[in-house]
């Protein structure tokens, strides 16, 4: 039982941090705090992703004397360019925050919709 | 802050700096640790901590909106050019093996020649994200 | 040589383009590279679908490297299928784009709009032909990421607010996505889908692969708009400009099905989908789909909504057909992504002429336009009978493929709600005529003219495409067929 607990802890860190940045882009009516619980939710995959790559007792996947053992380097390159794709989602969807603030303002979700059906 | 003296000071020193320190992650990508994405990031974190030291005016004199796109652009193109010229050499889309006489040395020019492309894209495009919120007039 | 590279061309040449057109000056430069670039693109798909049409792969590998290690692109009769369908909408929508993107886009952003348009031909057609997972994942997001600013390219402020509601549900759709890839690459070491495939095989029972799947399916059914994942569409489809919506409606949702037949019949597995209740999940959210989307599509009051609720009960019908697992049903599916590009193809250009005219597409401004505007109307009452499916038309043949794979298995409820969908079809393109045709004309349409021939002219193609491919079968169904068998779906036998 422990074993499941502390052995796994990083993928119980996964689960907590996916579901805390899940939760907040259902929940949080703001739109900014949309965007950073989506941020939190892409970032949970990321360490999913580097736990797999771990090898036991393996090192940086650099060649180098006196080492055999090395990480799994793919999902490390698989991240680098998830990162690049969250990085792109997070400036898009500020930028579209700043337009909306621009057009409304406000940022607040509720407001926004009573703004729209009162057209 | 155009008056806060210890910071202009503080951020001439660092610029060059922080410059060569993402010059050596982007051309020691191939031997250690980094690459062009890590040393885009870096060499824009120093015109960054430039544009909040001296404000926007003056980082765009140095640098335009409009040569940020042109270098943003070629950066893209740099990659895909040199996926194109290995083609034009007979072999499959960036086999870098073709770029010189000796695979090995090909794999260098090439692995160069695209993290180049990555570093200046990706420079580019940090720099047009963050002066385009700068810049944004407060409604 | 370029022969052997062209099936990476048609990914490379728009991706090429795209930042040679943003250093472009605006006005009409950008939008003629962009014309060339897919029409080469569709020459290159035209090309390598006759290579593969019978039954033969092409496989490209990138940078030399030898799959499963290297990224493969491999193309099969299903992936230049879809790859014709991509390129070849872009290249009919692009002669349309000219008048409208004038004015629907300040002038300043036309190179960036062309721009961002490459990059999504780049993300669709890159979806279409890599034969990696994770490659699939990277251009899902590029054409995701490029689809979200086009949308919010739209006049009103409401193109804002629908773009980032369509960012939040995709990017959650893309995260899934990729989590469902994790775990699926944690149980077997590799990201090609045909090793993927052959190494998923003896651990189908796994609790690791049965997770992933569900991810995966959850992941790609945000971005397909699978009844009741489908909230954003509407909005997206009705505030984007008017080209925009030709094309993301004739395409995105398309690519979504695609990746859906890839992922659970070529990566996972036709058994995989009758050991777990996946296909009867299929079937149940395509039945609930076809007729509470098309319940919907008749309380709408603008054509563009109606159209999009429309584009979600067609949807649903693809989904009950990949739900029979037969090979009728995916041919039935395959032949209708082909159909329905072409149906709301022009139907949503027809659209776009009305508020090129009108600068609405509520019904009350349109009242009695259908004389005002006969060529618009007639193509909007011939696609109309071809989403319907009244025989001589594209949309009657895959509903004849969907009534056989249903009748097929003895399944009278999924015939029945095909047919009820095919009435309830009726009754909402029937309020479109009516508001048309039949009203009155109100004062500001009186003086209104038909909409100009640039527009007309890609318009019609699409109508007497639908009206060409109701009787010339041939090609889609034969290449639908021998994708489905490509796909390892097994005919139905019981």
């Amino acid at each position: 039982m422990i074993d499941i607990i502390v052995g796994h802890y990083n993928y119980w860190v996964v689960i907590f941090l996916m579901m805390a940045g899940f939760y907040t882009v259902i929940d949080r009516g703001n739109l900014i705090k949309k965007i950073a619980g989506l941020s939190i939710f892409q970032t949970s995959v990321f360490l999913l992703y580097i736990s797999i790559g771990y090898v036991s007792d393996g090192t940086t996947p650099i060649i180098a004397e006196g080492f055999t053992r090395y990480s799994n380097p793919l999902p490390h390159v698989l991240i680098l360019t998830a990162i690049v794709v969250g990085v792109s989602t997070t400036a898009l969807g500020l930028a579209l925050i700043v337009r909306i603030n621009e057009a409304y303002g406000t940022i607040e979700e509720d407001e926004i919709h009573e703004q729209d059906k009162s057209l | 802050m155009k008056h806060n003296l210890i910071l202009r000071v503080i951020a001439k020193y660092l610029f060059p700096v922080i410059a060569l320190f993402a010059f050596y992650v982007q051309f020691h990508g191939d031997y250690g640790p980094g690459g062009g994405f890590q040393a885009g990031v870096i060499l824009s974190v120093a015109f960054i901590l430039y544009t909040l030291v001296f404000g926007l005016d003056t980082a765009e004199q140095v640098l335009s909106p409009g040569v940020l796109r042109i270098l943003a652009c070629t950066g893209v193109l740099l990659y895909a050019g040199t996926g194109v010229v290995t083609m034009l050499f007979g072999g499959n889309f960036l086999d870098y093996d073709l770029l010189a006489l000796n695979p090995i040395e090909g794999q260098h020019i090439g692995i160069m020649l695209i993290e180049l492309g990555v570093g200046v894209t990706v420079s580019a495009i940090m720099l047009v994200i963050f002066f385009a919120f700068a810049g944004r007039e407060r409604s | 040589m370029i022969e052997q590279n062209l099936s990476l061309l048609l990914v490379v040449i728009p991706l090429l383009a795209a930042p040679v057109t943003a250093m472009l000056p605006a006005g009409r430069l950008p939008w003629l590279l962009t014309l060339i670039v897919s029409w080469t693109c569709l020459v290159i798909a035209g090309w390598q679908l006759s290579v593969v049409i019978d039954g033969s792969v092409i496989s490209y590998e990138l940078g030399g490297w030898a799959p499963p290690w290297g990224i493969e692109y491999r193309i099969d009769a299903m992936n230049a299928f879809v790859a014709l369908i991509l390129s070849g909408i872009a290249a009919i929508t692009l002669p349309y784009a000219l008048r409208t993107v004038e004015k629907d886009i300040p002038r300043h952003q036309t190179s960036l709009f062309y721009a961002v348009f490459l990059l999504c031909l780049v993300g669709l057609l890159g979806i279409a032909q890599t034969g990696d997972v994770f490659n699939l994942f990277v251009f899902l997001e590029i054409s995701s990421l490029s689809s979200y600013v086009l949308i919010a390219m739209g006049e009103q402020r409401r193109a804002l607010t629908s773009a980032f509601q369509y960012l939040i549900m995709g990017t959650i759709g893309a995260t899934f996505l990729l989590i469902g890839i994790g775990l699926v690459y944690a149980e077997t070491g590799t990201l090609n889908m045909v090793d993927l495939n052959l190494r998923l095989q003896p651990i189908l029972d796994h609790r690791t692969v049965h997770t992933g799947f569900a991810f995966i399916v959850v992941g790609i059914a945000l971005k397909l708009a699978l009844f009741p994942l489908h909230l954003w569409l509407p909005n997206a489809y009705k505030y984007a400009p008017s080209v925009v919506s030709v094309f993301l409606a004739a395409t995105a949702t398309k690519v979504a099905v695609y990746i859906m037949l890839r992922m659970v019949f070529g990566v996972f597995s036709n058994d995989f989908v009758r050991i777990t209740p996946t296909d009867q999940m299929f079937l149940l959210l395509g039945i609930f789909g076809v007729i509470l989307a098309s319940v919907t599509a008749i309380y709408q009051t603008d054509v563009k909504r109606l159209l999009a609720y429309s584009s979600v009960a067609q949807v649903s019908y693809m989904v009950l057909g990949m739900g029979l697992a037969s090979v009728l049903g995916i041919t039935a599916t395959l032949v209708h992504v082909f159909n329905h590009a072409l149906i709301k193809g022009a139907l949503f250009m027809a659209c776009g002429a009305l508020v090129y005219r009108v600068g609405s597409s509520q019904f009350e401004n349109l009242n009695g336009l259908g004389r005002q505007m006969p060529w618009t109307f007639s193509a909007i009452f011939i696609a109309g009978l071809s989403l319907i499916g009244i025989p001589g038309t594209a949309g009657f043949i895959s509903k004849w493929y969907f009534m056989l794979a249903a009748l097929e298995q003895q399944s009278w409820l999924i015939a029945l709600v095909i047919l009820l969908g095919s009435l309830l079809a009726v009754v909402y393109m029937w309020k479109i005529v009516e508001v048309m045709f039949l009203r009155p004309a109100s004062d500001n349409v009186a003086s209104v003219k038909e909409a100009p021939v640039s527009l007309l002219i890609p318009m019609w193609v699409l109508v007497i495409a639908n009206i060409y491919f109701g009787f010339y079968t041939e090609l889609t169904v034969n290449v639908a067929d021998s994708a489905a068998r490509l796909l390892g779906v097994a005919a139905y036998h019981e």
